[in-house]
């Protein structure tokens, strides 16, 4: 696929080795870009792993090394937290599942390395929701807003309570009960996704099926309005295709299981792109079997149109004159994703007097 | 080359387009635009003798600092720091640019240094020895520092000493010294060999000039020192000029405190500032008279 824009970073990504004839010029780029993209670190990592990394220019190896010694530190605590969460939780009987970098952490897949992120996300059965809650509240979490609206838009239409804060450290949690919001009408049966979880540790911890991850960061990332960390969220996308590529019947069970959970869509875009963008290995086939997800010619030359853009490294050096436009389609094209129009007008016209009024905090 | 060569006009030019102007300050590569003619005047001032880059040179920070938008540009005009497009901090009333451009880069390297230990505090050399000051705002460490540097001291930083985590030398980062309140009259006074840069007014930490570094501390830039001293000081007035030895522990517990990074390098951070400590002699210091100050601190490296 011919793409509209160049990267450095993107060449890296689908073959570390070609950095060995570089110039200073292009590690300064190659550097800005990775840091934009919030890759630093996973660079770094991949250079390790490729033996590149003791090769590389002092002043460029200062950088990945100093993002590196931050991101050891980032590991220590996120482990202290998901003991915490885990210590917290300890009388619930239903499952915990954690999500995304979290999770990745927790399933030692090869996402989660270098992956620096401020939230955590865990997923609980949905009656559930109020035990959780409270066994949270006792053990240091309290809700971001007490605000009577923001309450009831999460509660009545989202796939998640209103994000909760630990007193003390001051960290986030997000707890959902689902995978997309309740307005969505891609929103899956949870208890699909429940069926399929997959314990990690002796703790009542868990994580979602291998399939369920891949598609969970799939759907996270094409309803996504704001694509800063878009590169980051296709290359975790890249990296778990490729590390659960290795099991036999693995495409057959993901285009399965995306038709199960309503998610065709969002695996068409993951497929396509992490195709195109950073050359993962999908079988022709499985590409040809999830075009067909998305109908229409037109309709999928808009969407190359718009994403092969805003995809790329949130970098000026990444953008052509269209990505600002394309970023902002997909800023709207996601609010326009995540409820019917019915509930969107209302609901973005009341954020928008209460911002006016200064009211709003979000 | 010398910023100092470039014609006034060049100057601002190469600011102004995105080139930028490419300095070397101790050991970092900064890449600089802004068509902000204080900035312009802020690095004529005080930034003359510093060696310009190559353009084929690795850049460490690429540095912006503009309005925000064309409206702040015109009404009650603000400036942003940007550091590659991103920006860390809320923009500044117009007339602060140099002091943003001072504190923008010193967040720079305090975040994206963690091949250093770095401590908050001012650091000379004189005869091979580093002597380390770190200090809360308000402890006299600034003045302290450009006192000693106008009495021929060697200046290695006045706001962070960055310990190499690998051989525990100082590494220099010689820049504007930041001098506040009256601390500024008090150094004019103290010597008139002191230049002192645009002085504003009505910052976030009172009215702010910035003393120009000696060139020799900036040619010597490359060179690291070996920390021998570590001193808190405290200016308090009509104070007796007093040095007290500090005790290993409570000298280690207070540094530790005054570390931009030492909870990042977690065992790392404690290894390099114990052997910092046990290398070093600990006091604290109260003075009120510069002149006494510099005196037996000339007199310990004698």
């Amino acid at each position: 696929m011919r793409m509209p824009v160049a990267a450095f970073l993107r060449d890296v990504f689908i073959n570390p080795h070609c950095v060995e004839d570089y110039h200073l010029q292009q590690w300064d780029l190659l550097i800005r870009q990775a840091r934009s993209a919030n890759v630093l670190v996973r660079l770094a990592e991949m250079f390790k792993e490729s033996a590149l990394f003791d090769a590389i220019p002092d002043k460029p190896r200062m950088h990945l090394e100093s993002a590196w010694i931050h991101a050891q530190r980032f590991k220590l605590s996120l482990i202290w937290e998901i003991k915490c969460i885990e210590k917290a939780l300890l009388p619930i009987d239903e499952p915990i599942i954690f999500l995304k970098g979290a999770a990745y952490h927790l399933a030692d897949n090869h996402a989660g390395k270098g992956r620096l992120f401020s939230d955590i996300d865990i997923l609980v059965p949905e009656k559930a929701i109020p035990e959780v809650e409270r066994a949270l509240i006792k053990g240091g979490w309290m809700t971001n807003t007490f605000d009577p609206y923001d309450q009831r838009y999460y509660r009545e239409w989202m796939h998640e309570i209103p994000p909760m804060r630990h007193l003390k450290r001051q960290t986030t949690l997000d707890v959902h009960h689902n995978i997309l919001p309740k307005t969505c009408k891609f929103c899956p049966d949870s208890k699909k996704l429940l069926a399929n979880i997959v314990q990690t540790g002796e703790n009542n911890t868990w994580v979602l099926a291998p399939e369920d991850r891949i598609l969970h960061s799939a759907t996270h990332l094409f309803h996504e309005g704001e694509l800063e960390q878009g590169f980051r969220d296709l290359s975790d996308l890249d990296l778990l295709l490729k590390e659960f590529a290795t099991h036999p019947d693995f495409w057959s069970t993901l285009l399965l299981r995306a038709d199960e959970l309503k998610q065709r869509i969002p695996l068409y875009y993951a497929l396509r792109y992490t195709h195109a963008i950073l050359d993962t290995p999908v079988p022709q086939s499985v590409l040809d079997q999830s075009e067909k997800y998305l109908t229409g010619r037109v309709r999928r030359a808009f969407m190359d149109f718009l994403f092969l853009r805003a995809l790329m490294p949130n970098h000026a050096s990444c953008n052509d004159r269209w990505t600002g436009f394309a970023r902002w389609l997909i800023y709207i094209r996601s609010h326009a994703l995540k409820m019917p129009i019915r509930l969107l007008i209302p609901h973005l016209l009341r954020k928008s007097f209460r911002r006016f009024s200064s009211k709003d905090t979000h | 080359m010398k910023l100092s060569s470039l014609s006034t006009h060049t100057l601002k030019q190469s600011l102004g387009n995105h080139l930028g102007i490419k300095l070397k300050i101790g050991g970092f590569h900064i890449c600089l635009t802004s068509s902000i003619d204080n900035v312009t005047q802020h690095l004529i001032n005080l930034y003359g003798d510093f060696e310009l880059l190559h353009d084929d040179d690795f850049i460490d920070f690429h540095v912006e600092l503009n309005a925000p938008s064309l409206a702040r540009r015109l009404f009650r005009p603000q400036v942003s720091f940007s550091f590659d497009g991103h920006v860390p901090f809320k923009p500044l009333p117009y007339d602060q640019a140099a002091a943003m451009f001072e504190w923008g880069l010193n967040w720079c390297i305090a975040n994206h240094s963690n091949q250093y230990l770095i401590i908050h505090a001012a650091v000379v050399e004189r005869n091979g020895q580093a002597f380390i000051f770190p200090g809360t705002p308000g402890s006299g460490k600034s003045t302290l520092c450009a006192a000693l540097v106008l009495s021929g001291w060697r200046l290695l930083s006045d706001e962070m000493t960055l310990i190499s985590t690998v051989d525990g030398m100082v590494h220099p980062v010689p820049r504007p010294i930041s001098l506040k309140n009256q601390s500024i009259d008090v150094i004019h006074h103290f010597s008139d060999q002191a230049f002192i840069g645009q002085v504003v007014k009505d910052t976030a930490k009172g009215t702010v000039g910035h003393l120009r570094p000696p060139n020799a501390s900036i040619e010597q830039s490359a060179m690291p020192a070996k920390p021998t001293k570590l001193i808190f000081p405290k200016y308090k007035e009509a104070s007796e000029t007093q040095l007290l030895e500090l005790s290993k522990g409570k000298s280690m517990m207070r540094a530790a405190e005054d570390c931009f990074n030492y909870n990042v390098l977690g065992s790392q951070g404690f290894d390099v500032l114990g052997n910092l400590i046990d290398q070093c002699d600990c006091y604290t210091f109260e003075y009120s008279q510069l002149t006494e100050a510099i005196q037996l601190f000339t007199q310990l490296t004698d």
